[in-house]
């Protein structure tokens, strides 16, 4: 259980940079559409649509570090569990 | 004599009818009209824009500095990339959409109207309306007038075209935006840039 919440907060760390990365590594905040610019030839006028897309930004790489860092902090509540020691086992010869 | 006063009254008509000023409409059906906002923050500006523009403006070609009208943007149309700070932006708490559903200039006079050509600048003096609140302002304008190019925007229709163009800065505090709170997130200056085509059809 320990190395599991250990390996899932360094996959969750990895794929959230991962895909901030790939994302267009956004300084900002996270977006969930972006604006398309077009120019109208008769008036000059800019307009902005805008179209459906995530991209995530400094807060989305924040939220993951969070989580990585609670599975690691959890990971240190369950012990390790050590070879139980039978008193038949036998002892390595002193030198 | 009566034919010579015949004349003269048909010359003034005419007159009348060339230099009658024209009643233009924001509405825009292609949907390029906008009004955008930028919004400094500590990560990066905030930028919005809003696409629900309407009114109507009188504009007289021989006559710029006369021109007078009203502006209005459906505030419910006010848009963020990010949809729950646009959903923070519209509550109650700031822009209060549902309650006060327009935000509105209008212009009662021009001054300092220069024209060159098609396009005038001039100082707009009238009043903004945002949140409930009125404030008379000045807001520095550029008018293009566009003549007979309506039919290139709308192949179906003939007439002319006015491009109005504006950026001015609004105080959060002079319009009841949430004022005094969360200065350190949101900046209390907001920064409107308005680029809009309004249409004369010729009758």
């Amino acid at each position: 259980m320990k190395s599991a919440l250990r390996l899932l907060a360094l996959a969750v760390l990895v794929g959230a940079l991962g895909y901030w990365l790939v994302a267009g590594a956004n300084r900002g905040w996270t977006k969930t559409s972006v604006p398309i610019k077009t120019v109208d030839d008769v008036t000059g006028i800019e307009g902005v649509t805008y179209r459906k897309q995530f991209v995530p930004g400094v807060d989305f790489l924040a939220m993951a570090i969070a989580g990585s860092v609670v599975c690691a902090g959890a990971s240190f509540l369950f012990r390790t569990k050590r070879p139980v020691q039978t008193s038949n086992e036998k002892e390595p010869n002193p030198k | 004599m009566k034919k010579q006063l015949a004349l003269l009254a048909a010359f003034g008509f005419a007159t009348a009818l060339i230099a009658a000023p024209q009643t233009f409409d924001f509405k825009d059906p292609k949907g390029v009209n906008n009004a955008a906002f930028k919004v400094d923050a500590p990560l990066e500006a905030i930028n919005g824009t809003a696409s629900g523009i309407s009114g109507t403006v009188t504009f007289d070609p021989e006559n710029p500095g006369a021109t007078k009208g009203k502006i209005v943007v459906a505030a419910n149309t006010l848009t963020l990339p990010n949809t729950m700070q646009q959903g923070h932006m519209r509550s109650a708490m700031w822009m209060d959409v549902t309650k006060f559903p327009e935000i509105t200039f209008e212009a009662t006079e021009l001054k300092n109207a220069k024209t060159e050509g098609d396009v005038t600048t001039a100082d707009a003096v009238g009043t903004f309306t945002c949140k409930g609140v009125a404030k008379e302002m000045t807001v520095p304008v550029k008018l293009t007038y566009l003549k007979d190019k309506l039919s290139q925007r709308m192949p179906s229709m003939k007439g002319d075209l006015l491009v109005v163009r504006a950026t001015f800065t609004i105080k959060r505090s002079d319009f009841n935006i949430n004022p005094g709170q969360m200065e350190d997130k949101v900046s209390e200056g907001i920064e409107i840039s308005l680029a809009i085509a309004g249409a004369s059809a010729a009758k």
